[in-house]
């Protein structure tokens, strides 16, 4: 593994396979030193993204290309098993060696390519002490919590030097109260290290933390791509809108800003240049709209009929999520509004019923959709 | 995190005198203790029917002894031979995806469900001199095999070899191959990954096979009779002396048989509990 050299090989890989019940269709392309986030919903075809970028998976048809070594090439019938790849893993689940020490397991990939025990331990001290995990050296795995294990394990993945960490899902294990340290130690030996990295979560926050651009990835294909900051933004997909914590309603463009399939007019600002007809999506905030039991009259020039499906807590707020009202389109299902719970109090809302939610055209963002 | 293995969290709930067991229908009892009597009683029944005074002189006889060291040696051949062959078979068929294995596992467990003397019999129209296999053996290589040290180490093989193949195969599966991909993606080469991950993890299962095959080898019985034979000093194993003594002198067979039991529990006593509490 020690082939590729620094840690910061420049990814490119196009894939295409056929799964059970979706198929896989995607082009990525990574910096040296970058993180890529590949956001999705379960079943999206993250994880099987990763395994054929790990060699876990053979594509029906693809390339995968690391630095200036080719690793998967269906054309030229390449295909580097996992161990000489210089591919590194770190799952959910931290799945250390359990009949190793923690020193034992993260000495383990430097001694597998060949290096002295007493070198590998060296290093993997080091190791263990970058990731704060350096007075754990001795124990066995099952005497590690959780948080602890994961620590070894990513201690681990780093220990051969991997030309391309993959992180599948990191945090997703661990107790809400680890986490946040886990996430900022990913930070430091990840980013700031610049280890190029293709890091698989949902949760936008990790995108943010530690990923230099997103690709969002539904139905096997990618929907959207670009900037972490950008993408979650201005999400113009409603899965990255929905984990952007952010409305969205598609339509296209006109004079006064969108309308909607049934004919629902929703006024906005444009963050771009829009011609009238084409395809455009309509963003703004669940804070940013208020609750009524009957038509408002009044300033808030975007007014629409819904019935609330469910009330979520969300911070110290109170999310109501809606749907269409019988009979109609369902573009409004999912939108979300933010309020206090004294306001739900005062509505008496409960599942069912029927309520207006109303937004200010300046809280609305509309711009151009995916493709 | 990696939960610990079952048995150390199953000791560690049995010595945690603070948890409330559910509660287990107290009927079971009666079949359970009527279940333990008929595996411990005939071996009281055999201590109390056993002449204490004349059980040295009985087992140190010539007879005795040869077939003590004949059962013991064919035991460890055929314990080895199982490993040899049988680990290697688990491995396959745990781990392989080539097709038509699924027809593979109900042969490699043939020997289990069959009658030994049948496995002998199998044995011996393949291997003897008018067997396929016996003709090519006796006619290219001038080997005989039935009816000789060989054979008796073969029909132990034959009737062992299941029980080392899936209680290994067992524990490969429950491994389980997260573990080894792991690895893989830590730069080990396959060969590194069966030595230092796979072997380490099946260890406690391949223990527990490997003291089933020894186990079964020294009780063996129909299969080496009808293949081997009884000769003294060749074929004559403990088990089949016993059989033939019984006739003769009952206190000596009797003398005999305490020695396969003590010679089982020791096997079992070093094994455990590691090994033995493996077969759950």
């Amino acid at each position: 593994m020690s082939c590729g050299g620094t840690p910061g090989s420049e990814l490119s890989a196009s894939m295409w396979l056929h799964r059970r019940d979706f198929t896989l269709d995607v082009e990525l392309d990574v910096a040296p030193g970058e993180v890529l986030a590949v956001l999705g919903p379960n079943g999206a075809g993250k994880s099987t993204m990763l395994g054929v970028l790990a060699g876990l998976l053979r594509p029906e048809q693809g390339r995968v290309r690391l630095g200036n070594r080719t690793l998967t090439d269906t054309a030229a019938g390449v295909q580097v098993p996992p161990h000489r790849r210089g591919v590194g893993l770190l799952a959910q689940q931290a799945l250390l060696f359990p009949h190793l020490s923690a020193l034992a397991n993260v000495a383990f990939g430097p001694q597998a390519v060949g290096a002295s025990r007493r070198d590998a331990e060296r290093t993997a001290q080091a190791l263990l002490d970058d990731v704060d995990a350096g007075e754990l050296a001795q124990r066995k795995p099952a005497e590690l919590s959780g948080g602890q294990a994961q620590r070894v394990a990513l201690a681990r993945a780093l220990a051969p030097r991997p030309d391309l960490l993959l992180l599948d899902e990191p945090l997703s294990a661990l107790d809400v109260d680890v986490a946040p340290a886990m996430r900022s130690l990913l930070r430091r030996v990840v980013r700031d290290d610049k280890q190029t990295a293709v890091l698989v979560t949902h949760q936008v926050l990790d995108a943010l933390v530690l990923a230099d651009r997103v690709i969002v990835v539904s139905g096997g294909s990618v929907v959207e791509q670009g900037p972490t900051r950008e993408v979650l933004t201005r999400p113009r997909s409603a899965f990255a809108a929905r984990i952007a914590g952010l409305n969205l309603i598609p339509g296209t463009a006109c004079a006064e800003g969108l309308r909607t399939s049934d004919g629902v007019l929703v006024s906005g600002r444009r963050t771009g240049p829009v011609q009238p007809g084409e395809p455009v999506v309509a963003v703004f905030p669940p804070a940013a709209v208020a609750v009524y039991r009957a038509a408002p009259e009044g300033s808030p020039r975007n007014v629409v009929e819904v019935v609330l499906t469910a009330l979520e807590p969300h911070g110290d707020v109170l999310r109501l999520r809606a749907g269409p009202p019988p009979g109609r389109p369902g573009w409004s299902d999912g939108l979300a509004a933010d309020v206090t719970p004294a306001a739900v109090a005062d509505l008496a809302a409960e599942p069912g019923s029927v309520l207006w939610f109303a937004v200010k055209a300046a809280e609305v963002m509309i711009h151009l959709a995916v493709r | 995190m990696i939960a610990p293995p079952a048995e150390r969290r199953h000791g560690a709930a049995r010595l945690d005198r603070h948890i409330v067991p559910v509660a287990l229908p107290r009927l079971l009892w009666v079949p359970a203790v009527l279940g333990f009597a008929l595996i411990a009683l005939p071996v009281v029944g055999l201590v109390v029917r056993s002449d204490l005074v004349r059980i040295p002189e009985l087992v140190t006889s010539d007879g005795a002894l040869a077939a003590l060291e004949l059962s013991l040696r064919t035991a460890v051949i055929s314990t080895l031979l199982c490993l040899v062959f049988g680990g290697p078979l688990a491995a396959v068929l745990a781990r392989s995806a080539a097709r038509g294995l699924r027809l593979v596992r109900p042969v490699v467990l043939l020997p289990l469900v069959l009658p030994p003397v049948v496995g002998g019999l199998a044995l011996l129209y393949t291997l003897g001199r008018t067997g396929f296999a016996g003709e090519v053996l006796h006619l290219w290589l001038g080997v005989t095999v039935p009816f000789t040290t060989a054979a008796v180490v073969l029909a132990q093989t034959f009737v062992s070899m299941p029980f080392l193949v899936v209680s290994l195969e067992g524990a490969l599966r429950t491994a389980g191959e997260r573990y080894e991909t792991v690895a893989a993606t830590l730069g080990a080469a396959p060969g590194t990954v069966f030595r230092r991950v796979t072997l380490p993890l099946v260890l406690p299962g391949l223990g527990s096979g490997l003291v089933l095959a020894f186990a079964r080898s020294l009780g063996e019985f129909g299969a080496t009779v009808a293949f081997a034979g009884s000769l003294q000093g060749t074929t004559r194993t403990l088990p089949l002396l016993i059989y033939q003594e019984r006739e003769v002198d009952v206190d000596g067979a009797i003398a005999l048989a305490l020695v396969l039991v003590v010679v089982a529990v020791v096997v079992i006593a070093v094994a455990r509990p590691r090994a033995a509490e493996g077969l759950r």
